[in-house]
């Protein structure tokens, strides 16, 4: 199965490469995400490199994962203002990453909030205008309570799945790729579970 | 067939194909993926070591035995096993014999930035450093190649950015390999000093036959582009390069020691400016001014932290990027998890006002505010020596105040022989063995303790209490830590105790049970705003402004943040 890039929206194209960075906290379910998005874009032929957090930042510390497509990838990094697109499980980190977008760019935002320690201590403020400075910062920015729906579904772990089909729906792949790739990469236990997150998204 | 494959996995893939017969390790951030991922290949022997040493003895028993080994850990692991390294480059091997090492450049999970191919340069061992996942399977197999026809242990170098990359690789079928023979020869592998020098002349000349063969090997090449700029680099610095500039003629070195120096002077001659972009110290440059070659990046670069495109870019053209800006809000350091059993011990260490000297592991969190329960952490095992050295500093009184706080996987690393010493030298140190059965910073290990080997068969488990009462230690207690009661009238006693004890605080990982018990809620008419349950720095409670509460999504139901709660103002959940 082939897709061709020009079939990409016209967003997405950009000097041949597609640049997806995905933020959130450690232990949210980010690196499940990058995989199916990988493996999806090798199956349509792209050259791929995601790179991944593993160690001591996955206990609930900022995660990021750096997903890359195109004919030929070089470094598996993102550069800052480079990302065609960020999705993010968290909006504080969706802030924290923003500088990562590019002028063009798309942040798919989860609006959750998880408190960092500095703000459970008292130490700092959790910023009230995150989603406005997010929008302020973006040409297009989509937000969406993908916890609700994940917690609608009956488990609150697929919401990982829900915002991949938010980014599907960006991306002019079709939908059975994307359903192949979801049940080769999740627990087969779970399979059912993530198709109709993955439709929820899809279908926001 | 092609597969999007880790640098970790990779280099595993490379040992199958490869006809590795034995596999070790000690789990190590960035390296661990790369035995876990040996052990999933039936043809191939695994294991966990208790340490690095012990792994790299494992693998140089094999390789001179005669059966192709692969040993791997992190940067700081080849500290640990640097006494084998640097003897067995005078034996050589029989089999090929490759040790990888990965190196975390930025530090995401380490606790120095050491840079292994000066290792490379000290031992007399070559280093070879892949730049993707294809590299990393085909320089592992390359490695072994080398290794047999120049006798040498050979050191794979990785870095987080390659070990902890996907990219696409090949796969191609396994060698077969025999086992080679055997031959007892006193004169190669009894190091006493007559043999070994000897043996010192034969390594010189194997590196000197290294240096001249670097200029023709596949793996230094040179692309020659655009002659205006000509830039020597290695491993991820070369995927950086070519992002930026698409265009430069490149010397791309994938043997990084011992120095190709005719093909560095080749390429030298063929470009106007040469310029070296590499990642920490200045390893290959100084090389290349030592040659007396003029390079423009000289000094150009940090020796801290990882490169980028940007960074390479920006300086070389002298160009600020404009770049936007980072949106100026709080920092999310890692915390202890949800129903993490170490909690427990440390927000009783911070009641007491105990110091305690660290060690390398999750727990090394428990450092950060609010439970600030450790003082330091230097390197595995440290806390059991440092907390003896502070005693006999200090005196015993002053040791009342302080005890030692280590894992169960770091103990067995390399805790035991400071507790021995502790005993021997009649010290008085508590210890203290966070015990959450497991491996847990790296993502959940076996290790001699749990009763299972690293390919899930059962195995015999390691009783640390005999152990230890083994060792000389009469005082031993174990406690679960989430009976926060009891540890702290256990702590309070024991470090009071004139003699040696070991506090065993056993419970396993939350992760590893994943065990989720009904969350707790806060009352919200019992609530007093005491904010003690702030201390013990659990990230699923929440604060509004000064409303308590608890995220239900996060809760693991342990229950400790009721237990500090003097006003019972938090309660399990009910239906």
């Amino acid at each position: 199965m082939y897709v061709d890039l020009m079939q990409l929206k016209g967003w997405l194209i950009k000097m041949g490469t597609t640049n997806i960075l995905i933020v959130g906290v450690g232990g949210q379910g980010t690196l499940l995400t990058s995989r199916i998005i990988g493996s999806l874009a090798m199956e349509l032929g792209y050259d791929v490199k995601l790179s991944e957090v593993h160690g001591m930042a996955q206990r609930g510390g900022s995660v990021v994962t750096h997903v890359k497509f195109g004919d030929k990838i070089f470094s598996p990094l993102i550069e800052v203002g480079k990302a065609d697109i960020i999705i993010a499980f968290e909006k504080l980190e969706a802030l924290r990453w923003l500088h990562y977008l590019s002028d063009t760019g798309v942040i798919i935002v989860n609006d959750q909030k998880i408190d960092p320690l500095p703000v459970i201590l008292g130490i700092a403020q959790y910023p009230h205008d995150v989603l406005d400075r997010i929008r302020e910062g973006s040409s297009k920015c989509i937000v969406i309570d993908a916890l609700s729906i994940a917690k609608g579904l009956g488990n609150d772990r697929v919401l990982n799945t829900v915002l991949l089909g938010v980014l599907a729906n960006q991306l002019d792949i079709p939908i059975e790729v994307w359903l192949k790739a979801v049940e080769e990469n999740v627990p087969s236990s779970t399979i059912e579970i993530n198709k109709r997150a993955f439709m929820e998204g899809y279908n926001q | 067939m092609k597969k999007l494959l880790l640098g970790n996995e990779a280099v595993a893939r490379g040992a199958y194909e490869a006809g590795v017969k034995v596999a070790t390790a000690y789990p190590g951030t960035p390296s661990t993926e790369i035995t876990e991922c040996i052990a999933s290949y039936d043809e191939i022997y695994a294991e966990w070591s208790p340490n690095e040493k012990v792994a790299l003895e494992v693998a140089i028993g094999s390789a001179i035995s005669g059966a192709r080994a692969i040993v791997s850990m992190k940067h700081v692991g080849l500290n640990v096993a640097a006494d084998p390294l640097f003897t067995v480059a005078y034996t050589g091997v029989n089999a090929g014999l490759v040790i990888v090492v990965a190196d975390d450049p930025g530090m995401h999970s380490s606790q120095n930035e050491q840079n292994t191919r000066y290792y490379g340069m000290a031992a007399n061992i070559p280093v070879l450093e892949p730049a993707d996942s294809q590299e990393a399977k085909d320089f592992v197999v390359l490695a072994f190649d080398i290794s047999e026809k120049y006798d040498t242990p050979v050191i794979l170098r990785m870095t987080t950015r390659v070990s902890h990359s996907q990219s696409i690789v090949e796969l191609c079928e396994p060698e077969r390999q025999k086992l080679k023979e055997y031959e007892k020869d006193v004169s190669k592998y009894v190091m006493m000093p007559a043999m070994a020098k000897a043996r010192h002349v034969a390594v010189e000349e194997r590196m000197k036959r290294l240096g001249r063969d670097s200029n023709t090997i596949s793996i230094n090449k040179i692309e020659l582009n655009d002659k205006a700029i000509g830039i020597i680099t290695s491993g991820i610095a070369y995927q950086y390069v070519k992002e930026v500039f698409h265009t430069a003629s490149i010397l791309k070195l994938g043997m990084v020691y011992p120095f190709p120096d005719e093909l560095i002077r080749e390429f030298a001659a063929k470009v106007d400016r040469l310029y070296v972009i590499e990642e920490l110290e200045p390893f290959i440059e100084e090389h290349v001014k030592g040659m007396g070659l003029d390079i423009h990046s000289g000094g150009m670069f940090s020796i801290q932290g990882e490169l980028s495109g940007n960074i390479i870019y920006s300086s070389i053209t002298n160009k600020d990027l404009e770049l936007r800006p980072k949106a100026d809000i709080p920092g999310r350091p890692p915390v202890l998890c949800p129903g993490c059993p170490h909690r427990g011990v440390y927000s009783v260490i911070k009641k007491l006002k105990l110091h305690a000297a660290g060690d390398i592991g999750c727990y090394t969190l428990g450092a950060l505010p609010p439970l600030e329960g450790i003082d330091t952490c230097i390197c595995m095992g440290a806390s059991v020596g440092m907390v003896h050295g502070m005693e006999k500093a200090r005196g015993r009184d002053e040791a009342k105040k302080w005890i030692g706080v280590i894992g169960d996987s770091t103990f067995i690393h390399s805790g035991i022989t400071g507790l021995i010493d502790i005993i021997y030298n009649k010290g008085m140190s508590t210890v203290a063995i966070l015990d959450n059965s497991t491996t847990g910073m790296t993502g959940h290990q076996d290790h001699p303790a749990t009763g299972k080997t690293i390919k899930g068969e059962p195995a015999p488990v390691l009783n640390l209490v005999e152990l230890i009462h083994a060792i000389g230690v009469e005082h031993i207690e174990v406690v679960d830590p989430y009976d926060i009661e009891r540890t702290e009238e256990v702590l309070k006693e024991e470090v009071q105790r004139e003699e040696p004890s070991v506090i065993i605080f056993s419970r396993p990982c939350a992760l590893l049970t994943k065990e989720r018990k009904k969350p707790f809620v806060v009352n919200q008419d019992k609530c007093r705003h005491c904010n003690m349950c702030l201390g013990i720095a659990c990230p699923a409670i929440v604060r509004n402004d000064k409303k308590i509460s608890i995220d239900d999504t996060l809760c693991n139901g342990c229950g400790l943040c009721a237990n500090v709660c003097r006003f019972n103002a938090i309660e399990r959940l009910v239906d």
